[in-house]
């Protein structure tokens, strides 16, 4: 028994040991998706939107949702090195997608601000997330449903009307399979009222080379003129399997900036999609994926343009080493009442090495027809000439190459907003791809 | 005050004026719907193993011939009809069509004098003179009306060179051996549902073998029509070039006004051998059914060229201004190393019309170049897609690719969309896609009228500026029917 099987079946003993939670409006859901997920087969390579990628090793095995698994403790000591320093942040971590109050540390908030963990607050105020949860992210295929039936914590931002929060949210997702394989299923929800702003900064991690899955959804909601901020950094340990799918759901004049910056996992897929569903919103999707060895990165992103006078704005960027291979596909639509669109998207991989291998694929649909709109795609090589100008100047060979990689990488890293994550990831891209290291200047 | 009002009253006036103008020329009706009444051949309705032995029979081919028409219907028979392209149709009953038409001849042709009359005229209507062009343009016409091919010029000056150009029955019989070798090798009957439908049942088509170190002198050129009511025409076009040969080959075609939806899936595979060229140019303006969107031809293509040798160029342009649907993806598998594929395409669409259309780029050699550029117009409430795949090989070191698709919109109804798939699997290869949608320039239209020039004839400049890129790649006449064409099916459709 694997793969779908596995998961119906054993949905009835995870439903017998949610206790006080079956009677949460969550339940339901749970239900719900179980449902689909019965009807659903998990994507395979004749399906359009999985064509390039083949999940069928993640199927192999059985992963057992982390509840039914004893979830490992860590110390403070011990997750220091995962975390992003040097700015004033509140902090939560997850260990296997399940919160861990004490390695957390959420300073003072302004009143009506819920920094905090979905169970804690399925328990206390189910109320304030019922009308978001689920509602924003519709069960696209077998994964939604998987997370949708099995999640039973996550990261749960509000942020009332008229509220700036000042210091960033960081969220250190740390995942790890000690006895069996482990299956992290994290479900977040962002939700900024009228006139607010937060940021949110995802970090995820391994612990350990042992295989697991990462199977994440998360919901964003901005209501009118609110500005989110969401910067996922994803760093899993090589051989595990990271699949997420972030929804967001943008009212009249709200901006959404995303920040995609892949590293680790064996098959990495990121399905970002965005309903700009009231006028003047504003979305921007920066992306920039390192990959090496066997690694398989595919983003996926869907901009959806319902209303009038909104701009959307995608750029990413793929540097492929050794045998990896980067999947890009970006999906603009643009419905026929969209009017006064503009919509823009780029995506330009480098290839380092021979059997480095892309597949990009951007598409637009276009239904409006007094709109602006463009795509352009490019892949390529380091160029030669200008390595061999740099070379010209006295720089050695690898140090040129790294120059040109950081240049090439400037136009993601520029647009993060805090600086010291800046410097962090820039030296997390000459570590991961194993090149000398130019400083983030 | 007053005044002012009145010039304000008057300008409102011309902008509905204006809106008339181009109403007119967005509703304008299909020039070339006539139907010639001649007597023809056609087969019942139906396909099955004996209608494609009739085919064969009717056609006098050889035993091999009929096999491998027979082998590609039963593997279409196993086969299901395509999906994935963004076209919708009611399903098409292939029971309910009937796969032989012909006019009724007699069998040999010397001079055009024993043309029939009825078909010299209609020729006449389309704007192709048999006996002018011969004299004057110096363009050899292999006409074919529906399926067989009934005159073919200039055949006596090809022979000279060595240039086979004749109809593709014609060529079973006279040069089985080339037939055997090529036909097929591109678009394997296995290639595709509508490919392999072609293989079973097709009619006739033109058949192009230039020899070893042989420039064709002239341009090569047929024109398709289809005629008779229901009849699928079923069209196989083969050109081969030898080491270092050149042919341009043109390809053009009208049909009349039809109320049931007519089947064309035709096949054009074409071959060249070492530093060869080949260049086809298409324009097709075949019915596209009414405003309602009722009737219109379905067109379902598959071109494919091999660039089998080195240096070897394939260049395909293309001007799709008419049919139902249009299903067609003219492709360049470029093996031989240094060769060049190129794509040129302006596809119009409009009313309901449907337009899936693009390339396939598929790099295998060293050093391969392929550029592609791709213009689409949607009007009216038609669907216009773009799909492309660039696919870069692992051997192909050095390959190169650039590929522009822009689209133009011309009402809030329509839709325009592009699919362009990346496939690298080469870090020396550069690969380039751009493309952009925007609507009409409104700015550009109010500078030409305010510099004295009509909404009408500023919206065709506009367009044909828009399209200049691919126009120049066209030969002389091909250009400039193009252009009318384009100023029939769509000027001026900005609301």
């Amino acid at each position: 028994m694997t793969g779908k099987e596995f998961y119906i079946e054993n949905f009835n003993t995870f439903q017998k040991k949610l206790n006080g939670q079956s009677k949460s409006f969550l339940n339901e859901i749970r239900k719900e998706a179980m449902n689909r997920l019965t009807e659903l087969d998990f994507p395979t390579n004749r399906n359009e939107e999985w064509k390039y990628t083949n999940v069928s090793p993640i199927l192999k095995q059985n992963f057992i949702p982390a509840v039914n698994t004893t979830i490992p403790k860590f110390t403070k000591e011990e997750i220091k090195k995962f975390l992003f320093n040097d700015f004033d942040c509140h902090l939560l971590v997850f260990v296997n997608g399940f919160f861990s109050e004490e390695l957390s540390k959420i300073s003072l908030l302004p009143k009506g601000v819920i920094v905090g963990s979905l169970k804690k607050i399925l328990k206390e105020n189910p109320e304030l997330i019922s009308g978001y949860v689920s509602k924003i992210s519709k069960i696209d295929n077998a994964f939604n449903a998987l997370n949708t039936a099995y999640a039973l914590d996550g990261l749960v931002v509000i942020v009332p009307d008229g509220i700036a929060l000042e210091k960033p949210i960081q969220v250190l997702y740390l995942n790890t399979s000690e006895n069996e394989l482990v299956l992290s299923l994290p479900r977040n929800l962002i939700v900024a009222g009228k006139n607010s702003q937060v940021s949110v900064i995802a970090n995820y991690n391994g612990y350990g080379e042992k295989v697991y899955f990462s199977n994440i959804i998360t919901e964003v909601f901005a209501d009118e003129n609110s500005i989110v901020d969401l910067c996922k950094v994803q760093n899993e340990n090589e051989n595990s399997y990271h699949i997420e799918k972030v929804q967001a759901q943008q009212k009249k004049n709200s901006l959404f900036n995303h920040y995609n910056v892949t590293f680790g996992g064996a098959i990495v897929r990121n399905d970002i999609n965005s309903l700009l569903d009231g006028e003047n919103t504003e979305t921007h999707y920066y992306g920039l994926y390192m990959a090496n060895g066997k690694q398989h990165v595919d983003n996926h992103t869907f901009i959806d343009h319902a209303k009038p006078n909104c701009m959307s704005n995608e750029l990413y960027k793929g540097i492929l080493d050794d045998n990896s291979r980067g999947v890009f596909n970006g999906k603009i639509i643009v419905r026929q009442d969209a009017q006064k669109t503009n919509a823009y998207q780029q995506n330009k991989t480098i290839l380092l090495s021979k059997s480095a291998t892309i597949d990009t694929k951007p598409q637009l649909e276009i239904f409006a027809d007094d709109v602006k709109c463009s795509h352009g795609a490019t892949v390529g090589h380091l160029d030669e000439t200008s390595e061999f100008y740099i070379r010209s100047r006295g720089v050695p060979q690898e140090l040129a190459k790294s120059m040109l990689i950081r240049a090439f990488a400037n136009d993601v890293i520029e647009t993060i907003k805090i600086e010291p994550l800046k410097e962090q990831i820039n030296h997390m891209i000459f570590d991961h791809l194993h090149r000398i290291e130019i400083e983030n200047k | 005050m007053n005044n002012i009002e009145e010039k304000e009253l008057k300008s409102s006036e011309e902008i509905s004026d204006d809106k008339k103008v181009l109403d007119d020329l967005t509703s304008s009706e299909y020039k070339w719907g006539f139907v010639t009444d001649i007597e023809s051949e056609t087969a019942a309705k139906g396909l099955s193993e004996d209608v494609v032995r009739m085919i064969s029979k009717k056609k006098n081919e050889p035993e091999w011939m009929t096999e491998w028409r027979l082998k590609a219907f039963r593997y279409w028979l196993k086969m299901e009809e395509p999906t994935w392209a963004n076209v919708h149709y009611p399903k098409i009953d292939y029971q309910n069509i009937s796969y032989y038409s012909a006019p009724k001849q007699k069998p040999k042709l010397n001079s055009l004098d024993e043309v029939d009359p009825e078909l010299l005229k209609t020729f006449e209507k389309l704007g192709i003179p048999l006996e002018e062009q011969k004299f004057l343009s110096g363009v050899a016409v292999d006409a074919v009306f529906d399926s067989v091919s009934v005159a073919t010029t200039f055949k006596a000056s090809l022979n000279e060179k060595g240039i086979i150009f004749c109809s593709v029955s014609e060529a079973v019989k006279e040069h089985p051996e080339l037939v055997k070798k090529y036909l097929g090798s591109v678009v394997p009957y296995t290639d595709n549902f509508f490919a392999a439908l072609n293989a079973a049942v097709f009619s006739d088509g033109s058949f192009v073998f230039i020899p070893k170190g042989v420039r064709c002198p002239m341009e090569l050129s047929t024109y398709f029509r289809i005629n008779t009511q229901e009849t699928g025409q079923f069209e196989r076009t083969l050109i081969i070039a030898e080491e270092g040969a050149y042919v341009s080959y043109l390809e053009g075609c009208t049909a009349p006004i039809r109320d049931t939806n007519q089947l064309h899936a035709a096949v054009v595979e074409l071959v060249v051998l070492d530093d060869a060229e080949i260049k086809y140019s298409t324009v097709q303006n075949w019915y596209p059914g009414d405003k309602e969107g009722k009737g219109g031809i379905y067109n379902f293509v598959t071109k494919r060229g091999a660039c089998r040798g080195k240096n070897s160029k394939i260049s395909w342009t293309q001007v799709e201004t008419g049919s139902a649907i249009t299903w067609k993806y003219p492709s360049c598998i470029l093996q031989g190393d240094n060769s060049i594929g190129e794509f040129y395409s302006v596809a119009v669409t409009n009313n309901y019309q449907q337009a899936d259309t693009g390339t396939k780029m598929i790099h295998l050699g060293k050093n391969t170049k392929s550029t592609v550029v791709s213009k689409g117009i949607s009007a009216g409430h038609s669907n216009n897609s773009y799909r492309g795949l660039i696919k870069i090989g692992k051997n192909a070191e050095g390959a190169r690719n650039y590929t522009q698709c822009d689209s133009m919109l011309m009402s809030d109804r329509c839709g325009a969309h592009t699919f362009p798939y990346i496939e690298v699997e080469n870090d020396s290869a550069k690969v380039e896609h751009e493309a952009t949608t925007s609507k009409i320039g409104e700015d550009q239209i109010f500078y030409l009228n305010q510099r004295g020039i009509s909404t009408e004839d500023a919206v065709n400049m506009i367009v044909n500026g828009f399209c200049k890129e691919v126009f120049k790649e066209l030969p002389m006449e091909f250009a400039v029917e193009a252009q009318k064409l384009l100023a029939i099916s769509l000027e001026g459709s900005v609301g």
